[in-house]
């Protein structure tokens, strides 16, 4: 999914949007990601600001949480469910044969996630946002080869 | 006459090509000029029958499963439309011995109706457990709850109507009810399918939680990496809203989660979704007393809640019927990883480890004998087989070093390897740990290093033993479930496995 490219008024705006909400900072957060994919550091003092928060709290909470990432993502992203119910059925074979197929594609990150909640039709997996299970190598090599 | 078929909308059959299906059907039936009405339902929680489309014949529902989007014209020149026969035909799906078997009451409308119709789930006996809350009052819904024997269903068996007579108890001028959906553990999925197959009985089950201790505000905490559960219930408040259901008197919003598992620890979801790091809290103060924003606060599983509106509709006593000892009423138990049969199995407690693995399940998906049964979740025991005749029931459990959690059962083949299963469990902790408590925080990392040095012979015998004090350390030590749990898979793996920790001699000469 295209994301815009960052920029500091549009910011301000989102967290004003959001930021007379009780415990505003997690929404502020997701509502930022989904406009550009990622929360970089700039984004730190406006957020601050706002919410009457130090810079260093707001740091804390996006460097906590797996979700928020403060560069921006290449085109796919792939997770790959590594928790136990795929495990079970040969998640982690897959999983390694996958990273190694698609060592050199820049493109493309491939994170871990731990569940999906579709545990009894593992391998599973994401891929930019819509999910895949049932998966083996073929299966997974088409959906990431439809995207381009 | 417009054919009505259902093609499930969960997460779980959209995974495996339902929406293809859908359109594939709607493609079919727009060049044959059939006029049908396709409804996106929950999944009846049989998974390997996903895609399972279904077409209302006068019959009742007749079912075809597994179906994919490119076999659906050939389905339809059969007579799909009117239930005709095919090879992947599997009659009424409430006929399956898997649906058959199971007693179904909270997840009794899920797969059945239109999640995002209202009006279906009021036709589907729904808000009469609202309708008798209001007519019972505070005092008459917390002794129904009471009644009922109802106990968390989260993992940790809290009785939900101690929890809920506290907070009502409490004096505050805000209180609050957080739902928490933030369901975390490998191998389930009954919250994610409930909200997405009924996300009102979840909404009836706030509201009544709301009337009972005098909330006016619900907040439900879902993962974020459940964005079709998130969907539906937003979908769903919406609906409720504009037909009376929330609004002053109490009203619900979603917030979503980050991608933190310690955040199904009920204190770290608290301290998130005020919109810090979620790390866990000391206890006490206990959530019901001192909670949410500093206030008094339910924090209740989907579970608890989703099972609440049966209760007060059909009376405590109808509830506690079921089950054995102290586990009351049905438990929605998940069969998930390598096992032929998964998916979602309502049943009185009470039911055996080896009747849902081998008897239900059907055994393993890859035909191999089964090893192993992770129960609980991440922070569950491995069970072997020769523990198979175990009841599901929070106290039986207990007494064989497992626990049931929110339910999840993992099957596991003889391909597992435990050693690699116990480190896993390990790793995991250290990647979730919140941080605050040092056992968890160092524990976890120190353990996977042991548990390597094991895996790769480095005096077993003398690191084994230093695993089981690391275990103990933590088990005691631990501020919440994360790393106090954490001992519970690796423990388990070591004593009914030894023979995969290098150990056969060593465990053999203490």
């Amino acid at each position: 999914m295209p994301f815009a490219h960052w920029n500091a008024d549009r910011a301000a705006a989102i967290v004003a949007a959001q930021a007379n909400r009780e415990g505003a900072l997690l929404p502020v957060l997701h509502a930022l990601d989904h406009a550009f994919g990622h929360v970089p550091d700039a984004a730190v003092p406006i957020i601050a600001q706002a919410l009457n928060l130090s810079r260093a709290e707001v740091h804390g909470v996006i460097s906590f949480y797996h979700d928020f990432k403060t560069t921006p993502p290449p085109p796919h992203v792939l997770k790959l469910c590594r928790a136990e119910a795929c495990q079970a059925r040969g998640g982690e074979a897959m999983a390694a044969r996958t990273l190694a197929r698609l060592a050199d594609r820049a493109d493309i990150a491939i994170e871990a996630v731990y569940c999906l909640g579709l545990c009894a039709s593992g391998p599973a997996a994401m891929f930019d946002g819509r999910l895949a299970a049932r998966l083996d190598d073929d299966r997974l090599t088409a959906i990431v080869e439809a995207a381009g | 006459m417009v054919a009505r078929v259902y093609v499930p909308g969960d997460a779980a059959a959209v995974a495996v090509g339902a929406d293809e299906v859908a359109a594939a059907l709607a493609a079919v039936a727009a060049r044959l000029s059939t006029p049908i009405e396709i409804i996106r339902n929950g999944s009846r929680g049989m998974f390997w029958l996903e895609t399972l489309v279904e077409v209302e014949t006068p019959q009742g529902r007749i079912g075809y499963g597994p179906i994919e989007a490119p076999e659906v014209p050939d389905l339809v020149a059969a007579g799909l439309f009117d239930g005709a026969p095919h090879a992947k035909r599997v009659g009424r799906p409430d006929e399956i011995p898997f649906l058959a078997r199971q007693t179904r009451l909270t997840f009794a409308r899920c797969g059945v109706i239109d999640p995002g119709s209202l009006d279906d789930y009021r036709g589907h006996g729904g808000l009469k457990g609202l309708e008798r809350a209001r007519d019972l009052g505070m005092i008459g819904i917390l002794d129904e709850v009471t009644a009922s024997g109802l106990r968390g269903r989260g993992g940790a068996g809290f009785p939900t109507g101690i929890k809920w007579r506290t907070v009502a108890e409490a004096v505050a001028d805000r209180k609050f009810v957080v739902c928490n959906a933030d369901e975390g553990d490998s191998g389930t999925f009954a919250d994610r399918m409930i909200m997405e197959g009924d996300p009102f009985v979840l909404i009836e089950g706030m509201i009544i939680a709301g009337l009972a201790v005098e909330a006016s505000y619900g907040y439900v905490y879902i993962r974020s990496e459940y964005p079709h559960a998130i969907a539906a219930l937003e979908r769903a408040i919406v609906t409720a809203r504009e037909a009376g259901l929330l609004g002053a008197a109490f009203d619900l919003e979603v917030r979503a989660g980050a991608g933190a598992y310690v955040c199904g620890e009920e204190t770290a979801l608290l301290d998130s979704l005020e919109g810090k790091r979620g790390v866990v809290r000391v206890k006490p103060p206990l959530p019901a007393h001192k909670g949410l924003f500093g206030k008094p606060t339910v924090v209740n599983n989907v579970l608890s809640l989703a099972a609440i509106p049966f209760i007060l509709a059909e009376g405590a006593a109808a509830y506690r019927t079921f089950g054995m000892g102290r586990s009351r009423g049905t438990m929605p138990i998940q069969l998930a990883g390598n096992i032929r049969r998964g998916g979602l199995y309502e049943t009185a407690f009470g039911v055996t480890l080896g009747e849902l693995v081998e008897d239900i399940g059907g055994g393993t998906w890859s035909g191999r004998p089964v090893r192993a049964v992770q129960v609980g979740g991440p922070l569950g025991a491995y069970f072997p087989p020769s523990l198979f005749d175990t009841p599901f029931d929070y106290e039986a459990f207990a007494a064989r070093d497992g626990l049931i959690g929110h339910g999840g059962v993992v099957v596991f083949d003889d391909s597992v390897d435990m050693a690699r299963q116990a480190r896993f469990a390990m790793q995991f902790c250290a990647v979730e740990s919140c941080g605050k408590c040092t056992p968890c925080r160092l524990g976890a990392v120190r353990g996977t290093e042991v548990i390597d040095k094991i895996i790769t012979g480095q005096d077993v015998a003398a690191n084994l033993s230093l695993v089981e004090d690391l275990c103990h350390t933590m088990k005691l030590g631990s501020l919440c479930a994360l790393g106090g749990f954490t001992p519970y898979p690796v423990m388990s793996a070591i004593t009914h496995f030894p023979e995969d920790f290098g150990a056969r001699r060593t465990m053999a000469a203490e």
